[in-house]
């Protein structure tokens, strides 16, 4: 059994909630630029430019990426071999969200009850934790902060079996057109096929996560993720939805097996700020 | 062929009526800010006949919900927040004088003829170019409803603050055009 204290990971996740506003990841850094090359409608080369700049002001000057700093989501995996002492895990990330939200000068946008009376916590806690026990002694912690526009631009959907494959990418690419400027494109859409009702939105989060251009290790999904993109960027919708050729950076569809009678489907948008970022303890 | 136009506020009728869509504009001088729950209250007020904490007349109004301000800075990262949230609140504030507001994404048709009607156009920003943005403010004040904490109306003062025109005086709508010059239909 390895021990791993709890102010460890408090630590580490005060560091990851900064981090992850500052500095976007690379292969989303790269994709941007590529982007801007393949943009025809000037006022989406001069949106293009703008986010470039952005980038570079938030890197040199420590500002977030986005005054949206999120909801704190984590998707955690926990080696089974590891104890974690002196503190509780659950609190021990929450500590981190609570000091790295004041210490980085980060948005606190959670409020504490949903619909009557809406108080901000004023720490952006509490957190949305995923913990997957998986076999080891190691922590991968997986921060990833979700802005409330993409997210309000986001959907389940129960289809029916019968709807099949195309029945799914005609509900995409609708979703998708229709959401328009609204979830900041371009976007990155997270796509999830299966499970239950609740595991396809969570599946659905988690191909947010997956590198910009990789695809699902299933020939049949990866050429539907291909077929997706390509459509969504034949929308016009373009950057910041003004008109343009890019509106999706990619799309990334994981799956999970579901019943007999239902096919559940779920559409997480991600925004052009693709923020999350990992340690491993 | 779209412009970039230089203005200062307050906006006058002939301000706006050079701007078309597609064109960029960077503004300088006083800006508010306000989202839902300011905007509510300031209709509340319109309704009950009450004076209200900022003028109007020739003003803008730049939907945003700040992030913190860092030591030496005058305001932290501030992006544009998600414009179809005031639409039912927008029209009292354009009867009151308002010549533009800034947020990100479409806005609803009851805007879009308001905005014809009383001469005052949309603008959209970046969403996400939050640190960029925060660079063209160089002061920032609560001047009501400190209580909603980052949804306060503040008073800041801007210059060359880059947006572009989304939905100019004469109904025209970029997120409309835009997207139907690119669409392609198979």
């Amino acid at each position: 059994m390895r021990e791993i204290k709890a102010n460890q990971i408090t630590e580490i996740v005060k560091k990851l909630c900064m981090d992850a506003n500052f500095y976007l990841p690379e292969d989303v850094i790269d994709t941007i630029k590529q982007a801007k090359e393949k943009e025809e409608s000037q006022t989406g080369k001069d949106v293009f430019d703008m986010i470039l700049q952005n980038i570079e002001i938030s890197e040199s000057e420590k500002l977030p990426l986005c005054q949206d700093t999120g909801f704190a989501v984590f998707f955690i995996e926990l080696g089974q071999e590891v104890h974690i002492i002196g503190g509780n895990f659950v609190d021990a990330i929450n500590d981190g969200v609570r000091q790295g939200y004041k210490e980085g000068y980060l948005r606190k946008s959670i409020v504490d009850d949903p619909v009557i009376d809406r108080i901000n916590t004023k720490d952006n806690t509490p957190a949305v934790i995923y913990t997957d026990i998986v076999p080891g002694d190691k922590v991968k912690i997986t921060f990833a902060p979700k802005g409330g526009g993409s997210e309000n631009m986001s959907t389940v959907k129960m289809l029916k079996a019968a709807d099949g494959i195309e029945g799914v990418k005609d509900f995409v690419v609708d979703f998708v057109k229709n959401a328009g400027g609204n979830p900041c494109p371009p976007t990155i859409v997270g796509i999830g096929l299966g499970g239950t009702f609740d595991k396809v939105a969570q599946i659905a989060k988690k191909a947010l996560l997956r590198p910009i251009g990789s695809r699902n290790p299933n020939p049949k999904y990866s050429e539907v993720e291909k077929e997706l993109l390509e459509r969504i960027n034949k929308t016009g919708v373009g950057p910041m939805g003004l008109g343009g050729r890019v509106t999706a950076l990619d799309v990334h569809i994981e799956t999970y097996p579901c019943h007999i009678a239902t096919m559940p489907v779920a559409i997480n948008i991600q925004c052009h700020c693709c923020r999350h970022k990992e340690a491993i303890i | 062929m779209p412009k970039t136009v230089k203005l200062t506020t307050p906006l006058t009728d002939e301000d706006v009526s050079k701007l078309n869509i597609g064109d960029t504009v960077l503004l300088s001088g006083i800006i508010y800010t306000g989202r839902d729950a300011a905007h509510k209250r300031l209709v509340d007020l319109i309704e009950q006949g009450k004076e209200l904490p900022i003028e109007l007349k020739g003003q803008v109004m730049y939907y945003v919900g700040p992030a913190p301000a860092p030591p030496g800075k005058p305001i932290g990262s501030a992006g544009p927040t998600t414009s179809y949230r005031m639409d039912s609140l927008t029209t009292q504030l354009l009867e009151r004088g308002l010549k533009a507001s800034i947020g990100k994404g479409p806005r609803g048709q009851n805007v879009i003829d308001s905005m014809e009607k009383n001469k005052a156009v949309y603008l959209a920003a970046v969403g996400g170019a939050a640190a960029l943005i925060a660079k063209s403010i160089k002061k920032a004040e609560i001047i009501a409803y400190e209580d909603l904490g980052a949804e306060a109306i503040r008073k800041l003062e801007v210059e060359d603050f880059p947006c572009i025109v989304a939905n100019d005086i004469y109904g025209n709508d970029l997120y409309k055009e835009g997207v139907a010059k690119y669409e392609i239909r198979n």
